[in-house]
């Protein structure tokens, strides 16, 4: 097959898996030779029509499987042509497209061919051969076969900068019904062997005199799960999202709204799940990691399990527990501010720095870009005060999700507080 | 007295620094300066070089020169002076210059932002084409940033291509590193750039291949690609398409009746 016909399968097939973050890493450059640099931030060099950054390439070596997961299109079982890259044909796509500027590195994944073994030392052999012989210094994303030998794994986090093993789904029944090959505790089993190496490199880096100890994916690792292809729950997923960041330390763990393919499994649900819903879940995992919420707090602002899907997670918590509010804008303390619908943690910081000089009014969140009309209910500022009652109004939920209704219903606050 | 202060070059965070504290040490109100770059229009250099005096000591808080050495590079013309006007007022009031409520302050993050943004931008969408020259290979970029940034940035694309020689060419100024040395020219053309080849082909490919046709939301794509830029990437060429072409693509796979499983693969046996 033609290197072009290739390209376009093997990207198409490797598009599910929502990850393509290149920040994160260790510092490096090529001004004391190779090619290539990671300077920490990450970098989108392109965005696709779906919204999605494009800032690694993201090919699977073949997209022939022995598994049959019934949610992908790579399934043994699903009639889509198969093709194969030989290692050189990847190295040399990454690095003429990284001379060009357009990618940050390679994100490289598999079908499962052969055996874990034979697949892994495969993705090993692009990493390797990219670093050793063309002193490949960008980004590597290496996705990791559960089973493969602990030496494989090993030897992975030397060339890679994230490793990755996806658990797929949140509960080990649908894995057994939708996945029936992939086998969790040898999943939980090969992250815990990775957060152990990338534990130990750190720790011997930070204490390492002038040799450098070996790297182990200074990026860390992470995961996936998809959504709507069983009938897990909110609940269940931010539980599992729970347990692998406290158990495992990822980095983090990304959500994949389960995606109409061609060919698709009887198995599967004939509807996707709304993308709002991924959404959804994506802001909870932010207030997990980033504002100190649990997972029983946040599920307590929706119904059953769920998600609100009109509200964000933080303002769905915040209409059900109207009693902690309306806070003092110049007295709350960080924590108290940082719940607060519309207060981002970088604005929160800001007002903090901005009491050290001055009272804050409403007016000044305003210059920071805050959303007012958010807030406006939940704080008292010297040139605010909430309508009394406002908090409590069984409106209040209403207004706030539409927010024109409420501009018509409050012009003499609003003008006040603009 | 009116004072007219000429910098060396647009972003010339030295020349500033250098000039405010003269200025302050001779007392000159931030409205007696008029501040100028070496492209202004000769009639607006009406006014007298500032007087000699002892530079003034300044005690400045050190994210405020940070904020400043970025926002130098914006194009707005007023940057030089009101970085001054900051500056004289912060004598008085120290709490100024770490007010991030302030509404002059604001304005100065927003500039620093925007000049962070247009950097982070030209990192992303710099495509170089490769053409031989009588010294070997040579990758050039055409780029259109919105503020001066070009030297500032330079560095960046120097750290990660060190092993390549390359220009990046824009409308006020042009960079260039031969593998040893970065060196700086006035500004060039578009037509002064070369122009597509086959290997953009190849990642169009990829740009299509990548995308996920029952995903579409062009909205988020413009958010962070502006169209401004469509034009000298050459993925976005095919981007109205891909777009045109995605809700048949979304129906027919919704609409698709589950085929009988194929056969499977045995083990062992590698595809193509």
């Amino acid at each position: 097959m033609e290197l072009r016909a290739k390209l376009a399968l093997l990207a198409d097939a490797a598009k599910y898996d929502a990850s393509c973050a290149s920040s994160g890493s260790e510092k490096r450059d090529s001004t004391q030779g190779g090619l290539g640099s990671t300077e920490g931030m990450g970098i989108c060099h392109a965005y696709a029509p779906d919204g999605r950054c494009i800032s690694l390439l993201k090919l699977l070596l073949t997209n022939a499987c022995i598994f049959d997961c019934a949610y992908c299109i790579n399934r043994a079982t699903s009639n889509i042509r198969r093709a194969r890259f030989t290692v050189d044909e990847v190295v040399r796509l990454t690095l003429a497209f990284y001379r060009r500027n357009y990618i940050e590195g390679l994100f490289l994944s598999s079908g499962i061919i052969r055996s874990a073994d034979y697949t892994m030392e495969q993705l090993i052999r692009v990493a390797r051969t990219l670093r050793e012989q063309h002193g490949f210094l960008g980004y590597i994303h290496l996705k990791t076969i559960p089973d493969a030998a602990p030496e494989l794994l090993a030897e992975a986090g030397r060339w890679a900068d994230r490793l990755s093993i996806n658990v797929e789904l949140p509960q080990i029944a649908s894995l057994k019904e939708l996945a029936p090959e992939k086998d969790l505790p040898a999943i939980h089993g090969a992250m815990g062997e990775l957060s152990t190496h990338i534990a130990d490199a750190k720790e011997a880096r930070r204490t390492a005199g002038r040799a450098a100890p070996p790297r182990f994916a200074p990026a860390g690792q992470s995961t996936q799960m998809i959504i709507g292809a069983d009938n897990s729950t909110d609940g269940q997923i931010l539980g599992t999202s729970d347990g692998l960041y406290k158990q495992f330390r990822l980095r983090r763990v990304y959500y994949s709204a389960y995606s109409p393919i061609p060919d698709a499994s009887a198995a599967l649900p004939p509807q996707p799940p709304p993308l709002l819903r991924e959404h959804r879940l994506y802001q909870a995992d932010w207030l997990l990691r980033f504002y100190d919420f649990t997972t029983e707090e946040i599920l307590s602002g929706g119904e059953d399990g769920m998600l609100d899907l009109e509200a964000d997670p933080k303002l769905a918590w915040a209409l059900k527990h109207r009693d902690d509010f309306p806070l003092d804008l110049n007295k709350a303390p960080r924590e108290a501010l940082l719940r607060v619908p519309g207060l981002g943690a970088r604005n929160v910081d800001r007002i903090l720095e901005a009491r050290r000089h001055s009272r804050v009014k409403l007016a000044d969140l305003a210059r920071l870009r805050v959303p007012l009309r958010k807030v406006a209910p939940f704080l008292v500022a010297p040139d605010h005060r909430p309508p009394p009652g406002q908090i409590d109004a069984t409106g209040l939920r209403q207004k706030l999700l539409n927010p024109s209704a409420f501009a018509a219903a409050q012009p003499a606050q609003l003008s006040l507080a603009l | 007295m009116r004072c007219s202060v000429t910098l060396d070059a647009p972003a010339d965070y030295g020349g500033w620094r250098r000039a405010a504290r003269d200025l302050l040490g001779a007392g000159i109100r931030p409205e007696e300066v008029s501040w100028h770059t070496p492209g202004d229009a000769p009639e607006l250099f009406a006014g007298t070089a500032p007087p000699a005096a002892r530079p003034a000591a300044l005690s400045v808080p050190r994210d405020f020169l940070e904020l400043a050495e970025l926002a130098v590079r914006h194009s707005d013309g007023e940057r030089f002076a009101l970085l001054y006007s900051l500056l004289w007022d912060g004598r008085r009031d120290p709490g100024l210059l770490r007010n991030p409520a302030e509404a002059r302050m604001v304005r100065l993050h927003a500039m620093a932002r925007a000049v962070r943004r247009d950097a982070h931008k030209m990192h992303a969408f710099v495509r170089f084409r490769e053409i031989d020259t009588p010294e070997g290979e040579r990758s050039v970029a055409w780029f259109e940033p919105e503020h001066h940034i070009v030297e500032a940035e330079a560095g960046f694309f120097q750290r990660r291509f060190a092993a390549l020689r390359w220009s990046i060419l824009t409308p006020r100024r042009c960079a260039h590193w031969d593998g040893e040395a970065l060196g700086f020219t006035d500004g060039a053309r578009r037509a002064d750039a070369p122009a597509g080849d086959a290997a953009e082909d190849l990642w169009r490919t990829y740009f299509a291949s990548i995308f996920n046709p029952a995903r579409l939301k062009p909205d988020a794509m413009r958010a962070e690609m502006p169209k401004k830029y469509w034009k000298n990437l050459p993925e976005a060429r095919i981007i109205p398409e891909l777009m045109q072409g995605a809700e048949g693509r979304l129906r027919a796979m919704l609409g698709q009746e589950a085929k009988p499983p194929a056969r499977r693969q045995k083990p062992g046996r590698d595809a193509g």
